[in-house]
């Protein structure tokens, strides 16, 4: 497109082109950098999880399937891949149910107390992970609770619903209010208006709130690893298997499993917002 | 108009919103079957009455009775009233034919009753063929009809209208105004109407309520509110009016004889009913289009004065003048119908030219 461009211009406009070009130029290193810092730390799992050596360190050796087998043999590894899928999902459908609620109040209905009440929501993404932490085992402790997955998703509610409320209400917040107004006025009740109206329109939302939630519980390790009882989630498994070098590759035949499946579910996610944004936007008459 | 058969009774209402009284103790009645139009400039609080009827807003003070009910405390969704949003608030998730029978999910009808039902709406609204359209591929004035059919299609006592015709370009908003109010004398609903045209208003309404601050300045027909408004207010808002400030001389049988400082002495034939006492303030008002102009001194013995053309708008069927006279900053607004091909004699600005009116053209108001 920029040759055709190019070709009608007159002449005299091509040294500022050049400048141009040059920034661009300067840009697009920055941009390339920038994107191997990113991806490039990411993409040593899938290499070294192929990599027919023990020792998770260049030269690669030679291609092999064998930290796979190895992955699904492992039992402890299986059962902390399942804990932290089922802690993952409970938490997800959990905060984002909370997130959706608090988001209506905070955008439909006028109350007092309403801003302290959205910062005290908002709290525990402030307060640094260690201090909860800490201050949820000594809840947990004098409560006479015994620490077990359960604690560890009560934990993770509690984080994960300030994401999934504010996710939500900029979905809210997207679409007109009279929307839900109109199906009251048309004699829908408060609670079908809200499963016919609002539930479909912010779906898109809810979707990626879904996503965001499990996400950020499933790589959570700071509370997971005070309020873990006897059954462990995924991070800590990790964590407590980095001791043994032969464990290693295992895990990064695990990840890279991990990694291919969270980029497929965030294309997936990213493509049903676009279509979501597509037919909910009004085309202004 | 006869209270008995009022539809809807509004008692001393008020709504506020902390500091803002968006509606000031309001009482009037809204007749069965009538056309009625809240008329007023933005923010005067036409918007919050209207939410008052449809249930979104509860009243600060005083009561709402719909078909005899009290509506205190009845949700919106228990109310025989159906809106038409400002924005129309057609649901982007569904087509045409589920946005208008959206109301009737649950009145427990069979499909092929539904479909019917809906077939007549489309039909009613001249958009047969469209039920399958997705919201988004709706032109401006196809979303208001359909938002007009959905709340039809409940059969309401009452239909309550934001702006309806706000967005739409002026063409199809004039369509739809002569549209609207056959459809409403076809179905018989009874309309409330909110507008902040005073055009559209006097076009569509059976009565038109002026509303300014939140308060109902005037209730009346389009013709009586244009042509004897009850307050400076509602002659300066309805159409234009040329204000000049007076005091009553004298009064002769049912005349009054009023000196209105540039215009000199004025005489008028108000009505009956407002005769004014000698000596009160008030102010003298004229509509543009009740001024005659004249090349040269009518022979009338009073309600002539002098001025100099100071501007005029050439309007096609009709011009608008300016004319600057003495001892007076503003100058007074003249509306004729072009008749005659072009005032032959008019030669531009600067020329001298003389104004004259009929005594019963002069309306007294408060001052
Ligand atoms: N929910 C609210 N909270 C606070 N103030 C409000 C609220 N709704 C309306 N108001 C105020 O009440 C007044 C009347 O508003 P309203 O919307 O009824 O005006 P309107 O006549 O419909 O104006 P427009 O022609 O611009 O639509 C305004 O001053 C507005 O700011
Ligand atoms: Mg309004």
């Amino acid at each position: 497109m920029s040759t055709r461009a190019d070709a009608g211009q007159p002449v005299e406009y091509s040294p500022s082109k050049v400048v141009e070009g040059n920034r661009y130029g300067w840009l697009f290193v920055y941009a390339v950098l920038y994107i191997a810092f990113l991806y490039v730390p990411p993409l040593f799992l899938p290499l070294f999880s192929f990599n027919d050596s023990i020792y998770v360190a260049f030269p690669i050796k030679g291609f092999t399937f064998e930290w796979y087998r190895q992955m699904a043999k492992s039992t402890g590894l299986l059962d902390a891949l399942y804990n932290s899928l089922k802690v993952g999902a409970v938490v997800c459908l959990a905060s984002t149910l909370f997130g959706m609620l608090a988001a209506k109040a905070m955008t439909r209905y006028t109350m007092p107390g309403k801003g302290p009440m959205a910062s005290f929501i908002m709290l525990p993404l402030v307060v640094p992970g260690i201090i909860l932490g800490i201050a949820l085992l000594v809840l947990t402790n004098q409560v006479g609770l015994e620490l077990s997955l359960f604690t560890i998703g009560v934990s993770h509610v509690l984080i994960c619903v300030p994401f999934g409320m504010l996710v939500l209400i900029s979905r809210l917040e997207g679409f007109d209010k009279s929307l839900e107004e109109a199906s009251l006025d048309l004699g829908v009740n408060a609670w079908k208006t809200f499963w016919r109206v609002t539930v479909p329109l912010a779906l898109p939302g809810i979707i990626a709130s879904i996503m965001l939630t499990f996400l950020i519980s499933f790589d959570e390790f700071i509370l997971a690893f005070f309020l873990a009882g006897n059954e462990v989630t995924l991070p800590i498994y990790i964590w407590s298997q980095l001791r043994f070098p032969a464990k290693l590759p295992s895990v990064l035949a695990l990840g890279t499993l991990i990694l291919t499946v969270t980029m497929v579910l965030v294309a997936v996610a990213e493509w049903i917002r676009r279509r979501g944004t597509a037919t909910t936007k009004p085309t202004a008459g | 108009m006869a209270t008995s058969d009022a539809i809807i009774k509004i008692t001393s209402c008020s709504k506020h919103f902390g500091p803002v009284r968006a509606i000031d103790d309001v009482s009037f009645d809204i007749a069965r079957g009538e056309f009625f139009s809240l008329l007023g400039a933005s923010g005067c609080g036409k918007t919050t009455l209207l939410r008052l009827l449809a249930g979104f807003e509860q009243p600060t003070k005083g009561n709402i009775f719909i078909d005899g009910q009290g509506m205190a405390g009845v949700a919106p969704n228990h109310r025989p009233t159906n809106m038409v949003f400002q924005s129309y608030a057609i649901f982007p998730h569904l087509d045409v034919r589920r946005n208008i029978g959206y109301g009737l999910r649950d009145a427990g009808l069979s499909k092929k009753e539904l479909d019917g039902k809906i077939d007549q709406m489309l039909e009613l609204i001249k958009l047969p063929g469209f039920g399958s359209r997705a919201a988004h591929q709706l032109s401006g004035g196809q979303r208001q009809r359909i938002a007009l059919a959905r709340a039809l299609i409940k059969r309401p006592k009452v239909l309550l209208l934001d702006e309806p015709l706000g967005a739409l370009d002026k063409k199809l908003r004039e369509e739809m105004q002569l549209e609207l109010r056959a459809l409403q004398r076809n179905v018989g609903i009874t309309f409330v109407f909110v507008t902040h045209d005073q055009e559209e208003a006097l076009t569509m309404s059976d009565r038109i309520a002026v509303i300014s601050q939140g308060k109902v300045l005037q209730i009346d027909t389009p013709t009586s509110l244009y042509e004897s408004p009850n307050c400076k207010e509602v002659a300066g808002f309805i159409g234009t009016m040329n204000f000049f400030d007076g005091t009553v001389k004298s009064m002769e049988e049912a005349n009054a004889v009023v000196d209105a400082g540039p215009l000199g002495d004025v005489r008028t034939r108000p009505f009956a009913a407002k005769l004014p006492a000698s000596g009160a303030s008030i102010t003298v008002a004229i509509r543009p289009e009740k001024i005659n102009l004249n090349p040269s001194r009518p022979s009338a013995s009073h309600n002539v004065i002098e001025g100099r053309m100071s501007a005029a708008a050439y309007l096609g069927d009709r011009s608008h003048y300016y004319v600057a006279v003495k001892g007076r900053n503003a100058p007074i607004a003249v509306a004729a119908q072009n008749v005659n091909a072009a005032r032959s004699w008019l030669g531009g600005q600067d020329q001298p030219v003389w104004l004259s009116w009929r005594e019963d053209s002069v309306i007294l108001l408060d001052r």
